[in-house]
């Protein structure tokens, strides 16, 4: 179920801004890899680069061997890597259930042609996807909203359903871009709890998170990015005592004049529990319910 | 001979600029894709008709009257139908609907009261006066036509380039919230837009109107293929696409009816903007901006 | 049953009008459902309907193979137009099949050896029966119906809503776009064969911008949430100007007035399921 990503030398230019620079990560079959960073980093560009939505500039991915060079996202899903959004993708104007099923579409074998005759195939498959699409919803504890649209819920109940779509898709990687962003600590802990059953089932996870406690309690390895570069990679004890990642987030306090170079602090005077862990660094999204 | 079309072609092109700048400037300015702005047109020459025929006014006058008179249609538009869709922040194909709808409503009204017989200015309404120059032959109205376009455009860019108001205009361009942010009066700015946008329209539609010497209640219809052929070819939102874009294809219309025939003259327009749009679609000068909400 | 002879003798080409308007509205109702706003329907009802007059005029073929021509011909140019034009969005997709429509219009008027040119084609049989434009719309109803509950009426709502989280759920956006622009230009296809073997007589200017302003109109009018809305709106649209028949030239400005007012007001359409059922106090799912 689950299977190696390697990005290879990985650069990402935009003119003459670099965004990454020589981004080289291999996550392992199973367990759960983090990428860390501050603000503006570059994660959720990896994140883009190995879903296809961008090309690189140079530098290569693989996925079970394959290279995805040039494949085009929906065939890059198909062949087993699903993601969640930062700013919450969801199909607002169609209930939880035709969410989840959307994400069921590889997956059914009826052929386009196959759904103009009346086959037992058809009847049996739209029940299958149905079926699926409720147990992944009771699975996030999303069933008893299965009919309800998709904008009338909470902000943690949508970050959930991008999750529930994002498995039906049978992926063997799972790429979560700021799965906790705005959650309150309940729902955090919920999902936390969530997470490690999906890994448990097998599901390879690669998240970008902000909430260092999140990352420390859930990820095996974690790969920390700033200013497109990787600056420090290992477990999450190496990574939390590691002195260029905690510079990297400390960087300065507001009224102390600026660090020597270009590991100078991106996000705004953040205050020092960041690397506590205790304060996510992410902007507040809109809507988020505290 | 050649040379002779030359003149042919700058005056149409020039009243090709004028009206695709009316018809860019409300898409760069309010975002708005205002498929109106050829009935506006239509409305500038009848009204000037009207105006000249009834109240006895100089051609000048007419011209005067008839920007004025559609800069109120389309500042009316704009207040009835574009700004209601504007807060309720439908998504950018409404406002075109709804504009579509305001066309037929003009087209139609117009041709009601009316009827659908060509129009036209009294004659002897521009002098028919003509002169050599370099051996070019040169009409009144032809030189009228070119003269009164420049002196616009020269305006509208002096305008947009080199003071307070046009910095605020190209501000609202790239962000309007951004805009009303640092305390730049967006709506009242809309406004103006509208007024002067369809006041050009009308203006083109007046001189259109002479040009051809043939009104009737749909010509604003073919005007409106070729302005939208004129913005993608300059540039969605670029004025000085509009402007090279109206001239160019002034051109393009004119040398086609001199060497393939007269038959293909719309198709030229629509030939043109087809291939611009699949091979790069914003444009020969413009960029192709999606615009920040 | 004199009566009802009577009714029909007065009243039948309003009544397959209906039909054939309903289908149009269906044929643009599938662009709309995918988040496309395509104007060149009424294009490919032109193609449609010439393509088909000229066989059954010029080779006397049989109605069938004339209907199937006459949603082959235009799917086949759908397909070959598709491929660049519809990776355009928003209002450049709209523009570039308005332009699309306008060269169509053209072209058929300086081919005038074969299509007639401005003057049209005259004398086409009229072999459109009732049952003809009856079976048209129960066919295209039930299949744009099986559609919409399948995978793929999920994945055009989806490509709706948001283009690049559909196409990363697996769904091959590009394919479906076109799916629904070819399947649209056949069915209005099929509208412009069952009208022009019915109205006798078909000219350039019937397929021009007007058209696809009317076709948009009905669709927008009856709401695009599903199937009864574009129904509702071609039969309003189709009965309108007979209501209005007093009224004369200015009977044409009630359809941009109706336009407008829809926009403003009901801009999902008047068959908005939500809408009704909060109207009946049912509350609905919405808060």
């Amino acid at each position: 179920m689950s299977a190696t990503l390697e990005l290879k030398n990985i650069s990402r230019h935009f003119g003459g801004l670099k965004v990454l620079q020589d981004v080289n990560l291999r996550i392992p079959q199973g367990g759960i890899f983090g990428l860390i960073g501050p603000n503006g980093a570059g994660k959720t560009t990896v994140f883009n680069l190995i879903t296809g939505l961008l090309p690189p500039t140079s530098g290569s991915i693989t996925f079970d061997g394959k290279d995805l060079a040039g494949t085009k996202p929906h065939i890059i899903t198909r062949s087993g890597i699903a993601r969640t959004f930062q700013n919450i993708r969801l199909f607002k104007e169609m209930s939880l259930l035709e969410n989840v099923m959307v994400g069921m579409h590889a997956q059914l074998r009826y052929g386009n042609l196959g759904l103009l005759t009346t086959s037992g195939l058809f009847r049996s498959e739209e029940k299958r996807a149905r079926e699926r699409a409720r147990e992944l919803l009771s699975w996030m504890k999303l069933d008893h909203k299965a009919d309800d649209t998709a904008d009338n819920l909470s902000y943690g109940e949508q970050r959930k359903l991008e999750l529930a779509r994002a498995l039906a898709t049978e992926p063997k990687l799972l790429l979560l871009d700021e799965p906790v962003a705005g959650m309150n600590a309940n729902e955090k802990t919920e999902l936390m709890h969530e997470i490690k059953q999906i890994s448990a089932r097998g599901y390879t996870i690669f998240m970008i998170e902000h909430d260092m406690r999140f990352v420390m309690g859930l990820c095996q390895e974690i790969a920390v990015l700033n200013f497109g570069r990787i600056i420090a990679q290992g477990g999450p004890d190496a990574i939390r005592n590691d002195p260029q990642v905690i510079e990297a987030y400390l960087g300065r306090e507001d009224d102390e004049p600026a660090a020597d170079g270009p590991h100078g602090i991106v996000t705004d005077g953040a205050p020092s529990a960041v690397a506590a862990g205790v304060v996510p660094t992410s902007v507040p999204v809109p809507g988020a319910q505290a | 001979m050649l040379e002779q079309q030359l003149i042919n072609a700058l005056s149409l092109g020039c009243v090709y600029a004028l009206f695709a700048l009316g018809f860019t400037l409300i898409f760069g300015v309010l975002g708005v894709i205002n498929l109106s702005h050829g009935a506006v047109f239509m409305v500038g020459a009848y009204g000037a008709v009207q105006a000249i025929t009834h109240l006895h006014l100089p051609l000048w006058a007419g011209l005067v009257f008839s920007f004025v008179l559609c800069g109120v249609l389309g500042l009316l538009i704009d207040f009835l139908v574009l700004r209601p869709l504007r807060k309720r922040n439908a998504p950018h194909l409404i406002p075109m609907i709804a504009s579509i709808g305001v066309a037929i409503v003009l087209n139609n009204g117009i041709q009601g009261i009316f009827g659908a017989e060509n129009l036209r200015f009294p004659s002897g309404i521009v002098s028919t006066d003509s002169m050599e120059l370099g051996g070019l032959h040169l009409t009144a109205l032809e030189l009228g036509i070119i003269l009164l376009s420049f002196v616009l455009m020269g305006v509208l860019m002096f305008a947009l380039k080199r003071t307070q108001l046009g910095r605020a205009l190209r501000a609202i361009a790239e962000s309007p919230k951004a805009a009303y942010l640092v305390g730049i009066n967006v709506e009242g700015l809309f406004f103006l837009v509208s007024f002067v946008a369809a006041g050009l329209g009308g203006v083109a539609g007046v001189l259109i109107g002479l040009y051809s010497n043939a009104l009737f209640p749909l010509m604003g219809q073919p005007m409106l293929h070729k302005g939208i052929a004129v913005i993608i070819l300059g540039g969605m939102g670029d004025i000085r696409g509009a402007m090279l874009g109206g001239l160019f294809l002034g051109f393009a219309e004119v040398l086609s009816v001199a060497y393939i025939g007269s038959n293909m003259r719309d198709a030229v327009a629509f030939g043109l903007l087809f291939l611009v749009l699949l091979v790069r679609p914003k444009g020969l000068f413009g960029t192709l901006q999606e615009r920040k909400v | 049953m004199s009566g009802f002879d009577n009714f029909w003798a007065v009243y039948s080409n309003l009544v397959l009008g209906l039909g054939i308007n309903s289908l149009l509205a269906l044929s643009i109702y599938l662009t709309l459902s995918c988040g496309m706003l395509a104007m060149a329907n009424a294009a490919f009802m032109g193609i449609g309907a010439y393509t088909a007059a000229l066989l059954t005029m010029n080779y006397d073929t049989p109605f069938i193979v004339s209907i199937a021509a006459g949603m082959v011909a235009p799917a086949i140019v759908a397909f070959i137009i598709g491929k660049p034009t519809l990776r355009l969005s928003g209002v450049y997709l709209a523009m570039a099949t308005l332009a699309f429509g306008e060269v169509v219009r053209i072209v058929v008027l300086n081919t005038e050896s074969i299509t007639g040119g401005a003057l049209g084609l005259n004398g086409i049989p009229q072999q459109t029966q009732w049952w003809h434009v009856l079976l048209a719309l129960v066919v295209v109803l039930l299949v744009l119906w099986r559609l919409r509950h399948s995978r793929i009426g999920r994945a055009f709502e989806s490509i709706k809503e948001d283009e690049t989280a559909s196409g990363l759920m697996g769904i091959d956006v590009g394919a479906h776009k076109m799916l629904a622009f070819v399947l649209g230009a056949a069915i209005a296809g099929l509208a412009g064969t069952l009208n022009a073997h019915l109205t006798f007589f078909i000219g350039p200017n019937e397929y021009g911008f007007d058209r696809g302003v009317d076709i948009l109109t009905m669709a927008i009018l009856g709401g695009i949430n599903g199937l009864t809305g574009p129904v509702l709106g071609g039969t309003i649209l189709t009965l309108l100007p007979e209501v209005l028949r007093g009224f004369a030239d200015f009977r044409l400005m009630i359809n941009g007035v109706i336009l407008v007012l829809i926009v403003l007001f009901l801009p999902k359409g008047l068959w908005d399921p939500a809408r009704i059922r909060n109207w009946f106090g049912k509350g609905g799912k919405q808060a």
